[in-house]
This record gives C-alpha cells, sequence and structure tokens, in this order.
C-alpha cells in the first residue's frame, strides 16, 4: 500500500509570527518546521502501510525558499521520499491553488492507494486543501478521520462529528483528512534523522508541474485586511464562602444550558 | 573552522529536547522525591535509540558520534539529572567496556540488549579503599577449575540494581595485575545491596555490591588478564566527556530558569535583573555555559576525530562541572527562598549538581590529570 502525505512546513509557533504588512499574509522567511498537525498524518500512513506489511510513505509539500527541514523530519520518521513544490511565483497562492499544486505533485509521484492530509494547517487555517486536492484528482474525499483501517482494499473510517463519530466505508484511491490527536505520533530517532539526510527529496517549480496561473495571478482572493482578534474577556471567579454552588447553578440557568 | 553543530544534530537535540520535556519533566520532581528508578521511561529512552547511539548498527546501535551522544545527554540533564546519569552510566560504563574489549561471542551475549536499552551495564570500580586510587583495588579473583571466583566489595555503582540491570563488569586482583570481569545480575555469590540515601540523583540507581565467592567461568574475564587498569583507564576518559554534557545541561536549565525569573520578579519597584547584582551574576555564568559547551564539544570532537582526547575531557570534565556547582549556588540566590522549595526544580538541581564535581573523576584527578598533560610530575 502506498501512501501519500500532504505536509506543511510552517513558522515555529514558539516563535511570535509576523505578519507581511503590504501583502497581509504571513511571513515565511525563516527556517520552517513539520506542521504538527501533519505529524499525525505521517504516524497514521507509516502505521497502514506497517499493517498493509508492503509499500511506502511519500510526502508532497509546497514551501518558498527551497525549505526542506520539515520535509527531513517527516523522512526520519520513516517517510521515504518526497516532492517540493518551491518557487518565488508562489507566494500568495490561495488555497484552491495550493490544492492543484499538491495534486500535480502527487500525479508526479504516480498517486498512491491514499492521500492523507491534515484537517487543517496550524499556521492558515483555512481546512478547505484536502477537499480540493481530491476534488481536483477526482477523488472521493473522507474528512475528519479519527481511526482508518483497510480492510479487503477499501477504507472504513471513523469520521468525527458533534456528537460522536459515523462510520464510513469509501473505495480507494481516496483523500482523506485527520485530526489532531488521533494517533501518537513517533519521535524520530538518531538512526532516522541520519537516513533521511539520503533519502530522495524532489524540488520542482509550479511550471515544471505544469500549473498556471500561480501565486498572487491565480488567486481567487484579496486579503483586504487583517484585525486583531478581540482579547477574550476575563471570566468571572467566584470565592466559594459555602454558597458557591448556588452562585455557579444561577449563572448556568442565566445562560439557559440548565 | 566550524563551530557549528550538523543540521542532523540540530534535529535531533530538538528530538530529545521534545522527549525530555514530555516524558521526563512532568515526572522529574516526584520521582526525586519518591526516590524512583522510572524503569519505562527509561525503556522509552532506549526504543528513542540513545542508549545504543554511539554503537554500530550491526549491533543494533545508532552508527552515531560521540557529539550526538553528549547532545542526548545534555538535553536529558536540562531536565533530570537523575536520567542523565542513567543515559550516561548506562552507555559508557554498561555497554561500552564491552563493545571496546569484550570477545565476539561477549558481544553476542550481552551487547544487543544494552544497546537497545532492554538491560542495563554496570561498571565495579570503586571499593571502600579504592576509588581515585584504583591501584589499591582490593577485590581479588582467583582461579578455581576453569572458573573465576571473586570476592571484594565496591560501592556507589550506578545501574546495578536495576529490574533490567544484565551484568556488572567489575575490577579484581589477578595474579598479573588488575583485571576485569563480567559478572551476570543473579550470579551465586553477588549480592546487591539495598540503594543508597542520596543527597542528589535520586532517581538514579545506585548500589553496594558485594561479591563473596563469587563464581564465573572462564569466558566472563573482559580484555586480556592484567590489562583491567589500562582499560578502565580509557573507558573513564570517554565518560568524563559524558559527565561534562551532563553538567552543561545542569548549568544550561539553572541559566535559563534564573534569567525567566531575573525578568518577571519584581523587587523595589522593577525585575530584579535590572539590578546589576544580579544581571552581571547571570551574565558570568552565560561565559560559564558558552564555555562549558565549547569545552563539551571540542572533546566530543576531537574523540571523534579520532584524536588524543585525554587532556581535553579533564579540562571539559573539570570546567563544566564546577561551572554547574556554581550555576545551581547563583541560581539558587537570584530565586532567593522560592530557589530554597523543593517544588521549584532548582532546589533539585541544587542536590544533583555536587556528585558531577565527584564521578568519574574528581576534580582533582582531573587537575592531576591536566597537570601531567603540562609535562609536570605531578604525584
Amino acid at each position: 500500500m502506498n501512501v501519500i502525505v500532504c505536509v506543511k512546513q510552517i513558522p515555529d509557533p514558539a516563535m511570535p509570527g509576523e505578519l507581511n504588512s503590504s501583502t497581509n499574509t504571513l511571513k515565511r522567511e525563516g527556517k520552517l518546521i513539520l506542521d504538527e498537525s501533519d505529524s499525525y498524518g505521517v504516524e497514521m500512513a507509516l502505521q497502514l502501510v506497517a499493517a498493509a506489511g508492503e509499500g511506502e510513505v511519500s510526502l508532497v509539500s509546497m514551501a518558498p525558499n527551497n525549505e526542506v527541514s520539515g520535509m527531513r523530519t517527516a523522512l526520519a520518521m520513516g517517510a521515504s521520499k518526497g516532492i517540493l513544490v518551491s518557487d518565488p511565483s508562489l507566494q500568495g497562492s490561495d488555497a484552491l491553488t495550493t490544492a492543484k499544486v499538491l495534486a500535480a505533485a502527487i500525479g508526479r509521484l504516480g498517486g498512491a492507494d491514499l492521500i492523507i492530509a491534515a484537517t487543517e494547517s496550524s499556521d492558515g487555517y483555512t481546512g478547505t486543501v484536502p477537499e480540493q486536492v481530491a476534488e481536483v484528482l477526482g477523488l472521493p474525499s473522507v474528512t475528519f478521520a479519527k481511526h482508518v483501517v483497510v480492510e479487503g482494499g477499501a477504507l472504513k473510517v471513523n469520521r468525527q462529528t458533534e456528537e460522536g463519530y459515523d462510520e464510513v466505508t469509501c473505495p480507494l484511491p481516496a483523500v482523506i483528512s485527520v485530526t489532531a490527536g488521533v494517533v501518537e505520533p513517533r519521535y524520530p530517532s538518531f538512526k532516522g534523522i541520519m537516513a533521511a539526510k539520503s533519502k530522495p527529496l524532489e524540488t520542482v517549480t509550479a511550471a515544471d508541474l505544469g500549473v498556471t496561473p500561480v501565486g498572487w495571478e491565480g488567486a481567487g482572493q484579496t486579503i483586504s485586511n487583517v484585525t486583531k482578534a478581540e482579547a477574550r474577556a476575563a471570566g468571572e471567579i467566584i470565592e466559594d464562602d459555602g454558597e458557591g454552588y448556588a452562585k455557579i447553578v444561577a449563572f448556568l440557568e442565566n445562560l439557559k444550558v440548565i | 573552522m566550524d563551530f557549528d553543530l550538523s543540521p542532523e544534530h540540530e534535529a535531533f537535540r530538538k528530538v530529545v529536547r521534545d522527549f525530555a520535556e514530555s516524558e521526563i519533566a512532568p515526572h522529574a520532581a516526584q520521582w526525586d522525591e519518591d526516590h524512583t528508578f522510572p524503569l519505562e521511561t527509561v525503556k522509552a529512552m532506549g526504543d528513542l535509540g540513545l542508549f545504543g547511539l554511539v554503537f554500530p548498527a550491526e549491533w543494533g546501535g545508532g552508527d552515531g558520534d560521540f557529539a550526538s551522544l553528549c547532545i542526548a545527554i545534555e538535553e536529558i540533564g536540562r531536565v533530570d539529572q537523575s536520567m542523565g546519569i542513567t543515559l550516561s552510566a548506562g552507555v559508557g560504563l554498561g555497554a561500552n567496556p564491552i563493545f571496546r574489549f569484550g570477545t565476539e561471542d561477549q558481544k553476542q551475549r550481552w551487547l544487543p540488549d544494552l544497546v537497545a536499552g532492554r538491560a542495563l551495564g554496570a561498571f565495579g570500580l570503586t571499593e571502600p579503599d579504592a576509588g581515585s586510587d584504583a591501584g589499591a583495588t582490593r577485590t581479588r579473583a582467583r582461579r578455581v577449575g576453569d572458573n573465576w571466583v571473586i570476592d571484594g566489595t565496591k560501592v556507589f555503582i550506578t545501574n546495578s540494581g536495576t529490574p533490567i540491570t544484565s551484568i556488572i563488569t567489575v575490577t579484581a586482583r589477578t595474579d598479573d595485575g588488575i583485571s576485569t570481569f563480567v559478572v551476570e545480575a543473579g550470579t551465586p555469590g553477588l549480592t546487591i545491596e539495598t540503594p543508597y540515601r542520596k543527597l542528589g540523583w535520586h532517581a538514579s540507581d545506585t548500589h553496594g555490591v558485594i561479591l563473596d565467592n563469587c563464581s564465573v567461568p572462564d569466558h566472563h574475564i573482559l580484555g586480556a588478564s592484567g590489562s583491567g587498569f589500562r582499560n578502565f583507564l580509557s573507558i573513564l576518559d570517554d565518560g568524563r566527556i559524558a559527565i561534562s554534557a551532563l553538567a552543561l545541561g545542569c548549568a544550561r536549565a539553572c541559566l535559563g530558569s534564573a534569567i525567566a525569573y531575573a525578568k518577571e520578579r519584581n523587587a523595589f519597584g522593577g525585575p530584579i535583573g535590572r539590578n546589576q547584582g544580579i544581571a552581571f551574576a547571570l551574565a558570568d555564568l552565560e561565559v560559564a555555559v558558552e564555555n562549558a559547551a565549547n569545552l563539551t564539544y571540542k572533546a566530543a570532537w576531537l574523540k571523534d576525530q579520532g584524536r588524543p582526547f585525554t587532556h581535553a575531557a579533564a579540562i571539559a570534565k573539570l570546567y563544566s562541572t564546577e561551572a554547574a556547582v556554581t550555576a545551581t549556588r547563583v541560581a539558587t540566590q537570584v530565586f532567593g527562598g522560592s530557589g530554597f522549595i523543593e517544588a521549584n526544580p532548582i532546589a533539585r538541581f541544587y542536590r544533583d549538581a555536587k556528585i558531577l564535581e565527584i564521578g568519574e573523576g574528581t576534580s582533582e584527578i582531573q587537575r592531576i590529570v591536566i597537570a601531567r598533560g603540562l609535562g609536570l610530575p605531578v604525584s
């Protein structure tokens, strides 16, 4: 079973992010790391391939400045190879263009039995790319997967819902988006890190993939304004003087939740 | 000229730091308080490949260099010195003697489990009357038929009584000098005493070991008979760089938390870090940490280049361990009363640091090694 994981390389969330004031987009010049939300997809892919007993995990990513640090992390976890699409003309690409680029990169790898992405990235949060990739590739898509097995050549997915989960069956090949925390991503070993150094990573441009127009030119969006989120108001602290429970009950009644 | 670690070293540092912060740091205070040896966590360190880092892949190791081991020990030691010494001793004193001096059969028998972290090895050198003066070893081994029968007492032996301790390598006097023998856990005549109540390193496993008519087969002798003295001196050279890395982790932890506290703690109308009395002490500590790092990784680099490193290892061990002790004292002073409370990790580091100036060669022994390197006829 061959699995391709779409991985995003993002600025380290531990460092305060900065916006480019002329384009209202996130500055992504520095070193980028593997988006933590993608580490779950990589882990799930590795487990599915291990369970199948054959095949490999490949990666596709789109990032500026030929940045591969985050992809190396996924290779160190156990992925076999990857394609990075890096091209100055990609700057300003919207979610749909990103999906077209990733779909083309997936095609360049020869497709796969399963394509995995995170439900959303930790920096952009559009949460639309996986479904768009599926549409561009003409494949079925299952979102919010929390448990995935392959049985008899079909995919069985427990799909997270607000109330619980749906059991979904879907033919392969397919695209799924996985929610954070559904598996425990492995720590890359030293051996894995050293091995990752020599695993094949191809860097291509959008033109190499035949995707045009891209960047601001291809974007169906402009970011006209960015405003700060309102600071959350401080909560109310109730000191328990023996009647604390009554105040909490009154508070909840006021919200009409009890 | 290049002072940078490789991108792979940096990636590995991040992995070990993530592991240390999520799997060790949250529990370190409790293990310390309870004197718990956290077996499952030690096994998880094995799963991460830490115990096998420097050994060849044919033994299940990571084919890594000594710098990578120093990175691992520094990062583990930055959150928990007990787990740092468990790793350092497991690799340097447990697996390394077998790897360096073992026959093919001995390696086959003991090395794979030690490399994988499924088992731990200990090294019994120190005795009640022989520590730095290892030539005064009193433990004796005598030939009885095809066996060696060992009698003696060893003290302060790290990793000697864990549930996964597989071997204790002991030095003993033989007719031709000092020899080294591998004693398997559970061998009749081998007694592991109850663990010490120590000032620090509470989660590290340390026992006295008694060998009473303890018989091991002939093929348990490690290296040539009479070569024990030379062999363990070379084992200790490696260990000194590792202890330097452990001390570096301690000093870095102290500096980091003291800086953060000096910025947030207010007194006399502002953060205490604006007072030169605090700021200069932390500036001095930064210099010490930088020096300790450079000395540690230079010694590791020399070793990795296959160049002589005994002198550099002694310098690194001496400097870094004394810097660590200073760092715990300075950081405690910056924290004031709250640094004296056990809920603050600084109090644990303060208790843990002192042994760094003693284990694997005291500061005095390091000065002798360094002075001899200068050609001085110091005795």
